[in-house]
Formats: C-alpha cells, structure tokens, sequence
C-alpha cells in the first residue's frame, strides 16, 4: 500500500507532483493508524505554507493529528469533499481522499522527500 | 485532637523530625520578626446556639432582594424563582453532581446537560450550545477567543454599551493571548451602539464583533443589519442577550449571528450577591469543533437504546493543549441544571409572559417618569427612540426591555441611600462605569415588583 509513484514525508504525508502542483494527503499506514476519520480542518486557498509547517488537522475517533506540508508553497485548492465525508481518507487515502493541492514554489523539495522504498521501509519499523 | 485541627501534637513532633526543625517557628525565620503578628486576637469560641444568633443579626442587616422591592440590576437580576425548582435541583442525585468526570455513569445529568443544551439552541436560535460556562462574561471571553482561532485575526470590537464587567473580563483574556480589544462608542443621543462607528472601526483585522441584543443601559437595539454587515468583512457576529428577553425578541441566530452568549442568572438562579452566575455559549453548527468546554451528545448504546456521551472529545483542549482556543474543561453544572428545570416548568408560554410582565412594568415606570411623576427626573436617550418602527416588529413592542436610564436632580448614590431606609433598593449610579452619565440612575423593574411597589416608589422620589 505504498504506490512507486509518489514521495513521502517521515509524519505520513505523500505527494504527487504534476508540473508545478502538488497534491497532497496521508498515506494508507496513516489512515490505518489513525481509525475512523471524523473530521478535517483544511486550510483557506490562498494560503502560504513553509515545508514542514502543520496547515490543517485530522481527527479520528481516536485521536487528532497535525497535517504538515511536504513542500512550500501556495494553497491553489482544498478537497471539499473532505467536509461532508471525512470518511474518504479511509477509503481511498491516494485518491478521492488527497487533502490539498499546492502550487510549489521550490519544487527541488521533492527530491529531498522519501521515495516508496524509504517509506516502506520507515513504516516497517 | 481537635475536630478543626488535623494534627496531633506527635504528628507535628514527627514532621519537624523528618524534614530536621526544632520547632513550626524556624520554618518561619526567613520573616523578620517585626514583620511578624504576634498575639492574634480574636474572639473566645461561642457556642453554635450563640454563632447562629450572631450570624443572623448580622444578615439582619443587609437589605435582601427577598425582603425589599429591589430596582436594582445591571447584570443580576431579582426575577421570581418557583418553589419547585429548588425542590427538583435539590435532589441528591443532582446537589451532588459537579461536572461530570466520569460522565458516561451519570446517565441523569448528562441527560439533564443535553436538555440545557437544547434549550439554549432553542432560546438563541443557532445550532449548538455547550454544556455552560462560568459566567456571561468569560462566555463572551470564549466567544472572542474562538473568533481570534477561526479568522486568525487579531482584534475584537464590543460595544461599549456592553457590561462593564463583561469588557474587563474580555479584556484580560485578550491581554494573555496578546489580542487587541477594541470597543466601539455608543450615540449619547440614544444610548446604543454607533453603528457609524462601528463600520469606520471595520477593517480586515477584525476577528469579531460583540453587539448587544439589550444593551448594559437597557435599551434593545436594532440589530436586523449588523450581523451582515460584520460577516461581510470575514468576522464572526457576536450578540450578548438576556435569556429572559428571548421569550419576546427575536433570537440572535435568527438574526444572523454566528455566535451568542449571555448570562444565564435570570433563569431561576437565585441573585447570592452576585454569583456563580451561568454562562451560556451558542454557535453555527460549523464552529462547533471550536467550542470550548464539554458538548454533551445523544447517540444509542449497544443494546439500541438512546443514551448520553460527552462528545467531541478529542479536541484541542485534551490533547493538543497548544493549539487549543481555550483550556477551559469545567462547566456550571447545578446552574445549567437550575436554568433547565426552571425553563421546563415555566414552557414558551411562560417565558413569553415573564418577558412581557418585564417589559409592561418597566414601561410603567418609565411612562410615568416620563408623564413628570417625579419632578426634576427625566429619561435619559429618549431622543431618536425607534418607537414607531418597533410598534410594528411584532416581537419587540418597546425600545427597552427590562431596564433604563433615568437623569436624576442629584446624586443617586445618596438617593440610594435614603430609599434603603424605605425597604427599596435602588438602582445603579451609572457614572461608576460611565464616568460622562453624571447623576445617571440605571433602574430595573422585574415581574416581582407589583404595581403598588412602582407607585410607592414614585412618590419616595417626589
């Protein structure tokens, strides 16, 4: 449950890079781990985010946890669906359930991020 | 052993023992021994027979809302209190509850926490209600910091016809969180909120402005196009209200606000000089993830059957305290639980009629100040009065609900002081508060006052 194609940051985030955009949400380890999603708090479009900086939040039935930002730039769109059914980051965390869309303004970041096989190898641990 | 006193003297022996001190005086040393008391003198014991004679005498003294026909308000109101709200709230299975820490086993006060709720949805209008806050003040604290969290802004504009008290406290809970409150003057002509001021004072870092429904002076405002306006710049609409006044007036949600808050008192809590009052805190259903304290839900157990949870639980202020908009995990359990039983003998009915019996008696008074019943008396913020227009608004027949402001010939705090003789307390000396409102009496009349004490009174101030 680690697609090839995507990066990875260590606090469960992947990214999918399309030109300049990159969409983002939690892994399939990090849905697992989390249980029943209930509620998204998502971020306002438009907004600038550092690498690493927390924009929104994630609550489940068990727990809350911070969604940090693989990579800077600017909020282009939040996945609205999320408000409604936050159920969808269970069901489909890499894609009905992506969380945001960011237009990169270092896109050199990406390659800083992990690949499938570190990842793998991370939630192996 | 003494019953007040914990320790025997070996137990003292012991302690001093341990941590290595010869007597309970040497721990003390650091004092100089002039800044020290020595020979505390106080009273010999009396015994219990003797301390309730003197207790009694003593409150003898004080002039009780009970016992005199109290004008007095401003934020505490003498409203009647059934005998069998006392008698319900008084039952054990609730005198003994506080807010509920293991809250799943007490089936009957979260039962009783979800029917507070609904009530104040149903009083206010909006959506969702807390389990209560400790008081309208820190309610409407709350409510500023929430809107600081959900815009991300900085400041907060309240009226400064809003409580006094009210704005102290927000004030000092801004200065912790480094916000900035502003507040927003009221017209002298007519006593309420400038909204002229209000919109200069509207800029792009306004997280929230705090209206008053019925303002600190009594008078109820027009706020049909406030909460508009406020949304339209990206901030949240707060409005104050008097639960009492909710039986006639239109509640806040309906009017648009995001966000209401009040002191909840008047609803069958007695005055106890002055508190624990109950403050009460609704919202839109979307800022309900920001609502501070406990939300009781309703959902059903395993067996199908409907029961009560606290719910929301894994919020900010459990495990994310640095994030959280407010630390706040308590409630006023017993206040909440008064306010429900005394709303559930009393029906829609039977507020509508409170509020009126309020609303008629005060303008009784007010009428007859205004007619020159007590020469050298006259209503203050008469002017620009909207008496016109709210004779046709169905729900709010008179610009002032409860209270109003009266211009008297001289100091009202001597004329307080004279009127206490007579068994009546007066009303509230504005200029303590409003320095400009020299020789301003803000007076109250409730349900409780009949028409004699009204007429009584008026002849006291000729």
């Amino acid at each position: 449950m680690v697609p090839e194609n995507l990066r990875y940051s260590k606090e469960h985030e992947w990214v999918k890079t399309d030109g300049n955009i990159a969409t983002i949400g939690i892994t399939h380890f990090a849905q697992d781990q989390l249980g029943d999603v209930v509620y998204v708090e998502l971020p306002k479009v438009g907004a600038t985010l550092t690498a690493m900086q927390d924009f929104g939040v994630v609550e489940s039935v068990k727990t809350v946890s911070t969604l940090y930002c693989p990579v800077s730039g600017k909020v282009t769109e939040v996945n609205s669906t999320l408000e409604g059914s936050p159920e969808t980051i269970n069901s489909e965390p890499y894609a009905a359930g992506w969380i945001i869309k960011v237009e990169m303004s270092h896109p050199a970041e990406v390659n800083g991020l992990l690949d499938a096989k570190q990842y793998a190898d991370l939630i192996k641990k | 052993m003494n019953t007040y006193s914990p320790l025997t003297d070996q137990d003292k022996k012991e302690m001093l023992a341990t941590i290595g001190a010869s007597s309970v005086d040497e721990l003390f040393s650091d004092i100089p021994k002039e800044k020290r008391l020595t020979g505390l003198n106080v009273p010999a014991p009396i015994s219990e027979i003797e301390l309730e004679k003197e207790m009694t005498a003593l409150a003898a003294k004080n002039l009780s809302a009970k016992n005199a026909a109290c004008f007095l308000g401003a934020g505490s109101y003498n409203h009647f209190i059934p005998a069998a709200v006392k008698h319900l709230v008084m039952r054990s299975e609730f005198y003994t509850a506080y807010t509920p820490y293991q809250p799943e086993i007490s089936q009957g006060m979260l039962q009783a926490i979800f029917e507070y709720q609904t009530y104040a949805c149903l009083l206010t209008g909006l959506d969702v209600s807390n389990a209560s806050l400790y008081d309208g003040a820190t309610a409407l604290a709350e409510a500023a910091s929430i809107a600081y969290h959900k815009t991300g802004r900085n400041k907060i504009l309240v009226s400064s016809v809003v409580h006094p008290e009210w704005r102290a406290v927000l004030k000092t809970y801004a200065k912790a969180m480094d916000k900035i409150v502003e507040e927003i003057p009221y017209d002298p002509a007519t006593g309420t909120t400038s909204l002229s001021a209000l919109k200069n004072a509207l800029k792009d870092d306004v997280a929230a402005v705090a209206l008053p429904q019925v303002n600190f002076f009594g008078i109820i405002e027009d706020l049909s196009a406030a909460a508009e306006t406020i949304k339209k710049n990206g901030s949240l609409a707060i409005a104050t209200f008097d639960p009492i006044s909710l039986g006639l007036l239109t509640p806040p949600g309906e009017l648009g606000f995001d966000l209401a808050v009040g002191e909840g008192q008047s609803l069958g809590n007695a005055m106890n000089l002055g508190g624990p009052g109950l403050g009460m805190i609704a919202a839109k259903k979307e800022l309900v993830r920001f609502l501070p304290g406990r939300i009781v839900g309703q959902t059903v157990d395993h067996h199908g059957k409907r029961c009560f949870v606290l719910t929301l639980q894994a919020r900010e202020q459990h495990i994310r305290r640095e994030k959280a908009s407010s630390n706040i995990c308590s409630n006023e359990a017993l206040c909440a639980l008064t306010a429900t039983v005394y709303l559930s003998l009393l029906g829609k009915n039977g507020l509508k009629k409170v509020a009126e019996l309020c609303l008629n008696k005060a303008n009784y008074l007010r009428e007859k100040l205004a007619a020159g019943a007590a020469p050298g008396f006259a209503l203050a913020f008469a002017k620009g009065e909207p008496l016109a227009r709210a004779a046709h608004a169905a729900r709010a027949p008179s610009p002032i609900f409860k209270e109003f402001v009266v211009k008297c010939p001289a100091s009202p705090v001597a004329l307080n002081k004279k009127l206490a003789e007579k068994n009546i307390i007066g009303g509230l000396a504005l200029e303590r508060y409003y320095p400009e409102l020299k020789n301003h009496w803000l007076l109250c009349v409730t349900e409780v006052l009949g028409k004699r004490d009204l007429d009584y009174f008026l002849g006291l101030l000729r």
